[in-house]
């Protein structure tokens, strides 16, 4: 996490809370340290149960019994002697649940943080929140009247319009349709971009992690168990993110160029001469974007095959080799530059090519998708 | 209807005094329903029991003590001697402080129901949108609880207007100043003015029925009633 150095806002905090029950088995403890730039999408995954909405309340200020310490930027948000309370923090909560004022229309539950939390409503924003979210048009309704994905947009929209440094966003997209999410997403990665802002999503979904977060922080019985850059968590075999049946990898890449200024487009591979030719339009020209490439979609070659249907071949060297002799499979992990691509093939191929640790090959890739 | 002018004087002051101690018990019932709908003091039960205990009392009882403690050798006779206010009982501010005791539950019980039915949710959703904790509770909890609140008024409103036993216990018999129209009802009787006693009567029977059913009628029976 060398990004996180090299920034100087940063939201830190060192939490210990002790939920004690009758029933030992309800007991839940959690101790959680870590420093985050106040910049970017930070996911926060885990299993249920892990202490994920307990860490987002902690930093909330909304666990009277949590103890320890919490800063963002200058502030002191907590510590031993000194608590700020929740009104005065400079963020915003979303929650999974419904959370609208059911007492006031729309337009007042945009408005209750609005007033409270910035000094006046600044037009051209808050139109520009109102059209991504798609709520324009229910302005003058009360909440029972909304659809629980309406409801949903209406409260991303309700935080966002407060400006806030700190955005903490417990799964925010599960109750909305596939689509809905496919449109507000872009809006959040955007978001993250522009502002000095720092979102904490808690997310079940690898789909939405691998699309939104610059950093992922797992938790486990409370504890944190990796905390680092998606990139360097997700690219391990032995992650807590991976899909032990179909490993993939991600690959951080730059749209160069279009062929022909057709569909296909040129990405480079950042800090190599490598590229890869990709299925990308016009308008990603100059953007960075993340590639998934499934371990099943990749295989290796000990020479540089110029006469292969496969555009997409790059020099490699193995890093390690996993063997599953059940399956009568591999998968070898392969280092690409400072990247990393998992390849899947089978022992047979292993022995008959003798891949081994530290020889260079050819990574073959069939296909690649756009994460992001 | 037959009413004389002293019954005229005891609607009136039954009306009074049952809006006086509706307006003090909402005002003193908000932050004791929500200790109680909050708390998690060993002192809670305790505390509930006594906001209870009317509802289980005779009214004679309450009355009886009542007399006992602001009269001149109690304690709180002595205070209020002490801040030159004389004695409560047989006054028009001892019927209003021994009766925000006697309905006190019926104001007490409808707020921390809904208290606890809303949680600490409403309130954290208004912290993290930048609202303090009193300004949440006007703008946040106290609408979304104002059902409880017309509930709890109501109740407490009509239970005061039909208190009998504690009055004559503690207020005597004084008119324009004690003599609320229970009283007056019960000298109309002992008199034998039937007439009398019956006009008022119909008055409050009539009265009592036509708030219930606004109530009722307004909110439906599921917002009534007392936590079991």
């Amino acid at each position: 996490m060398t990004e996180t150095q090299t920034h100087e806002v940063c939201l830190s905090f060192d939490f210990a809370l002790q939920h004690s029950a009758k029933n030992k088995a309800a007991e839940f403890q959690l101790k959680i340290k870590a420093t985050l730039p106040l910049q970017g999408v930070t996911a926060i995954y885990g299993p249920s149960g892990s202490g994920k909405t307990t860490l987002l309340r902690c930093i909330a200020g909304l666990e009277p019994k949590a103890k320890g310490h919490c800063a963002v930027a200058e502030k002191i948000w907590q510590d031993e002697r000194y608590t700020l309370p929740t009104f005065k923090r400079d963020l915003a909560y979303v929650s999974q649940a419904p959370s609208l004022f059911t007492h006031l229309t729309v337009a007042q539950n945009l408005a209750y943080g609005e007033s409270r939390r910035t000094p006046g409503r600044d037009q051209a924003f808050y139109d520009k929140v109102l059209s991504t979210m798609g709520i324009g048009h229910l302005l003058a309704r009360m909440p029972a009247q909304l659809s629980g994905g309406e409801e949903q947009r209406v409260s991303i929209a309700r935080a966002l319009l407060t400006r806030p440094q700190v955005l903490l966003m417990d799964e925010p997209l599960s109750a909305l349709d596939q689509p809905r999410k496919r449109e507000i997403l872009p809006y959040l990665e955007q978001l993250a971009a522009q502002f000095q802002i720092a979102i904490l999503y808690v997310t079940h979904s690898l789909d939405e992690l691998v699309r939104l977060a610059d950093r992922v922080l797992v938790l486990e019985d409370g504890k944190l168990i990796e905390s680092g850059s998606t990139l360097a968590i997700f690219n391990r075999l032995e992650s807590p993110l991976q899909d032990s049946d179909e490993p993939s990898a991600l690959l951080d890449v730059i749209a160069v160029e279009n062929h022909n200024n057709g569909p296909l487009m040129r990405a480079e591979i950042p800090g190599g001469q490598q590229s890869l030719w990709i299925k990308a339009g016009a308008e990603t020209k100059g953007k960075s974007l993340r590639l998934r490439v499934l371990a099943r979609d990749v295989s290796i070659a000990l020479s540089n095959h110029d006469d292969s249907s496969i555009l997409n071949r790059l020099p490699a060297i193995i890093d390690a080799i996993q063997l599953n002799s059940a399956t009568g499979t591999a998968v070898v992990t392969l280092k690409v530059g400072e990247q990393v691509l998992f390849a899947a093939i089978t022992q047979l191929s292993l022995e008959k090519l003798q891949l081994r640790e530290g020889i260079s090959v050819w990574a073959q890739i069939k296909s690649v998708a756009i994460a992001r | 209807m037959q009413l004389s002018p002293d019954d005229i004087t005891a609607i009136f002051l039954s009306l009074k005094l049952a809006g006086t101690v509706t307006f003090l018990l909402l005002l003193l019932c908000t932050p004791l329903a929500w200790w109680l709908a909050h708390s998690t003091s060993i002192l809670k039960p305790i505390i509930s029991a006594f906001v209870a205990l009317p509802l289980v009392l005779p009214p004679t009882v309450l009355g009886f003590y009542f007399l006992i403690i602001a009269g001149p050798s109690g304690p709180l006779g002595s205070l209020t001697e002490a801040l030159g206010l004389g004695l409560l009982p047989f006054t028009y501010w001892g019927l209003v402080v021994a009766s925000l005791f006697y309905s006190l539950p019926f104001v007490v019980q409808p707020l921390q129901n809904a208290f606890e039915i809303q949680g600490r949710r409403p309130m954290e959703i208004a912290a993290t949108l930048g609202a303090r904790p009193i300004d949440g509770f006007f703008s946040v909890m106290l609408p979304l609880c104002r059902p409880a609140y017309i509930t709890a008024a109501t109740l407490g409103f009509a239970h005061t207007l039909g208190e009998f036993g504690l009055i004559l216990m503690m207020g005597g018999n004084i008119p324009g100043e004690t003599r609320v129209v229970s009283v007056q009802i019960y000298n109309h009787v002992e008199a034998l003015e039937y007439g009398n006693a019956h006009s008022l009567a119909a008055l409050m029977l009539g009265f009592s029925l036509l708030i219930l059913l606004l109530l009722y009628s307004f909110q439906g029976r599921k917002l009534i009633g007392f936590k079991s």
